[in-house]
């Protein structure tokens, strides 16, 4: 495994082959947006956040799917990323029914939270309003499809680190949905074990508790380092 | 020929109408209509959504009276999960109902009302307003403006926030009332007690430059419907409706609220956005009801605390057979109730059970159909909600207190511009007393479409053609 050398907003910095500039900068206290990503699943590049510019490269690159080079240099906070960013930003917000004022995660939520990070305070593209369900038949948990953005931390989440594999997108565009077990209704899944890890990792108030009040979901995600840690490292603490 | 005047907007009201005066060919008003011009849809838009988000989600329907709506919400709720909620969770919800009706009805009497009391009904419509009051009548405004501080600052005691507070649920509450709050709340109480005795004392002074308005903005015989506690007198969380006419004979009695449907029906008129209720067993005509301050004085044997029911005996005097049927008159069953408010939340401050630990019962929905009312600061107010075997809307009815006002509205407008409309020589203060007569009622329009507010109001008269004479707008 060798080291390579990059240079971030002006700063060096040392990885090892394979590290993405994400994980790198975040070594390094440099603070990328993101939403999709999560530490101990694997990326996917879904939300597109942490876009950040390459030199010698014409196109932003997402940086939790861009491994490190010798000699890179990467800047992550420039005015046009910044730009990018409230836009995509506002798509998001777009492209679902994100009504923070009635929302289980009313001021719990990272989606909120990085809007307000960007500052986002109004939306330059039309409302999409597309009418989506909710899906309470599961016994502990619920789904907001209203609120989902697709960022697939529990499909990931799911399969990885419970093994059970309940999740998966299917349609395309602002049709792009959950579906547990091929298009069951939740309750129905013969896989799903009741686990609620997908709840605690989704970023918005898609997955919540069922009977939770408006800004009443708290997520708890401390759980999942205790459970990677536990398996790589075999310590069992709670706070590695 | 016949002609229309309209006053559009109407202002110092919450929410968006007009008023429309019909003039007939010898140049009398024969008909005046009030419209409310908004829509909203929030029954329409709930469904499909827990039942849990709905107290939160239904606070919204009003930024006057979010409590109300959470409170009717939550005990919807209650219904549907099928749960006792546990006595302090009853107690923080009854707290925070006062503080909001004393905050609502200083809005309405101080903010809104008082201008046209205090400088006449035909003072200059620039000077007409709560702004230009502060500066001759300082002491006044400023005790207005702290009541409702007071009220406001208790809801964010309890719920967590001033407007839309949503710590109210199904089952309960989610929050533990703190003792530090009750410190910061009980300094306040002599200057409410003062400020509601001045109040009082000046509102009772206007009577007599006032008397032939007061004569004839909406003094119509109607039945009056409230909530009234086991001993007969204010209820606003809880209890039973009672139903009283103009003379004073009790019509109906202890009528199970869950069970409105059965004797109070809604209409669509084209004319307005609002539904209107009438009570079911006397018909359209007959059943025209009247909710709010006056209508539950009225029904009440007494307020129940001590200072309220000094002012009740005054009250009763108003009117014949211990019935006031003057809508005028809402003013001062405000105030009283706004003073029988204080008292209540200086009871429930030192009250222990209000400090109590459980506050919520948890249950998953146990039943298909759940009805929940309370008094809000406007009259009555019912939440129906029917759901799925998930919890899940499947329809929502809203029942408001302006809605049910809304026929008693008209009837107050149509006799307040026969009285003092003259198509002929229209003046501004003409107009006015027109407007004063809704204010009132103090209706609040975005509660009653459950429709997007928009602040202001207008008046139109038109002819028998209906065109237009005349149109003011604010």
């Amino acid at each position: 495994m060798s080291v390579k050398t990059l240079t971030i907003d002006g700063k060096m910095m040392t990885g090892v082959e394979g590290d993405t500039v994400f994980t790198v900068a975040f070594h390094n206290q440099v603070q990328i947006p993101r939403l999709c990503h999560l530490g101990g699943v694997p990326d996917v590049g879904a939300c597109r956040m942490c876009l950040v510019e390459v030199e010698g490269r014409s196109k932003l690159s997402a940086s939790c799917m861009t491994t490190i080079e010798e000699g890179m240099v990467v800047r992550t906070d420039t005015e046009q990323l910044r730009e990018y960013r409230k836009l995509l930003m506002e798509l998001l917000l777009a492209e679902g029914n994100h009504v923070c004022s009635v929302c289980v995660s009313n001021g719990n939520c990272e989606l909120q939270d990085l809007a307000t990070h960007l500052g986002v305070d109004h939306v330059r593209v039309p409302y999409r309003h597309p009418r989506r369900e909710v899906d309470l038949s599961h016994e502990r948990f619920g789904l907001d499809q209203n609120r989902c953005i697709a960022c697939t931390r529990c499909v990931r989440t799911c399969d990885e680190v419970e093994g059970a594999h309940v999740w998966d997108m299917a349609g395309r565009g602002e049709k792009l949905h959950l579906v547990a077990d091929l298009g069951e209704p939740w309750g129905n899944s013969e896989n799903c074990t009741k686990c609620g890890k997908c709840v605690q990792v989704c970023p918005t108030g898609a997955l919540f508790t069922k009977g939770s009040a408006v800004g009443e979901m708290e997520k708890d995600r401390s759980f999942l380092k205790y459970i990677v840690y536990g398996r790589e490292r075999h310590q069992w603490v709670k706070k590695p | 020929m016949s002609k229309r005047i309209l006053i559009d907007p109407v202002t110092r009201i919450e929410g968006h109408a007009k008023i429309s005066i019909e003039v007939d060919a010898a140049g009398k008003v024969s008909d005046a209509k009030f419209h409310i011009v908004e829509f909203r849809g929030f029954e329409k838009f709930c469904e499909g959504r827990p039942v849990s988000e709905m107290p939160g989600f239904m606070a919204r329907v009003c930024g006057i009276c979010p409590v109300s709506h959470a409170l009717a919400s939550s005990k919807a709720g209650d219904r549907i999960l099928g749960v006792d909620v546990p006595l302090a969770a009853v107690k923080q919800r009854r707290l925070t109902s006062y503080a909001q009706i004393l905050q609502s009805h200083a809005l309405s009497f101080f903010h809104l009302s008082s201008p046209d009391l205090l400088l006449g009904l035909d003072a200059d419509p620039k000077t007409r307003n709560i702004f230009a009051m502060a500066n001759n009548h300082e002491d006044f405004v400023r005790r207005g403006i702290r009541v409702r501080k007071f009220g406001q600052r208790a809801v964010e005691l309890v719920g967590g926030r001033k407007v839309h507070p949503g710590w109210s649920v199904p089952g309960g509450v989610t929050t533990v009332f703190p003792k530090e709050a009750a410190d910061e709340l009980k300094p306040w109480l002599p200057e409410m007690y003062e400020s509601m005795d001045l109040a009082l004392a000046w509102l009772k002074k206007s009577f007599v430059p006032l008397k032939a308005e007061i004569d004839a903005m909406g003094d119509f015989p109607s039945l009056f419907m409230g909530l009234v506690d086991e001993h007969g007198n204010l209820e606003f969380y809880d209890g039973k409706v009672r139903v009283v006419d103009s003379d004073g004979k009790v019509v109906a009695d202890a009528l199970d609220p869950s069970k409105y449907t059965s004797w109070v029906s809604e209409v669509a008129e084209p004319y307005t956005y609002v539904k209107p209720t009438f009570y079911t067993p006397l018909g359209e005509k007959l059943g025209m009801y009247r909710v709010g301050p006056l209508a539950r004085l009225n029904v009440v044997k007494n307020a129940g605390t001590p200072r309220a029911d000094v002012e009740m005996k005054d009250f009763r005097a108003l009117g014949q057979a211990g019935i006031v049927s003057k809508s005028f008159h809402y003013h001062l069953a405000r105030l009283i109730e706004m003073l029988h408010c204080v008292e209540r939340i200086e009871e429930l401050l030192a009250d222990p059970e209000l400090y109590g630990t459980r506050v919520r019962s948890h249950a998953e929905p146990n039943h298909s159909e759940g009805i929940g009312y309370c008094e809000a600061p406007r009259g009555i107010l019912w939440h129906h909600y029917k759901v799925d075997g998930d919890g899940k809307v499947l329809k929502a009815n809203l029942l408001i207190a302006t809605q049910q006002n809304n026929d008693a509205m008209q009837a107050a407008v149509k006799q307040t511009a026969q009285r003092f409309v003259d198509p002929n020589n229209l003046s501004e203060g003409m107009l006015n007393r027109v407007e004063a007569a809704i204010r009132c009622f103090d209706p609040c329009l975005s509660c009653s479409t459950h429709a997007l507010g928009q602040m202001a109001m207008s008046v139109d008269v038109r002819g028998p053609g209906g065109e237009l004479l005349a149109h003011r707008e604010r």
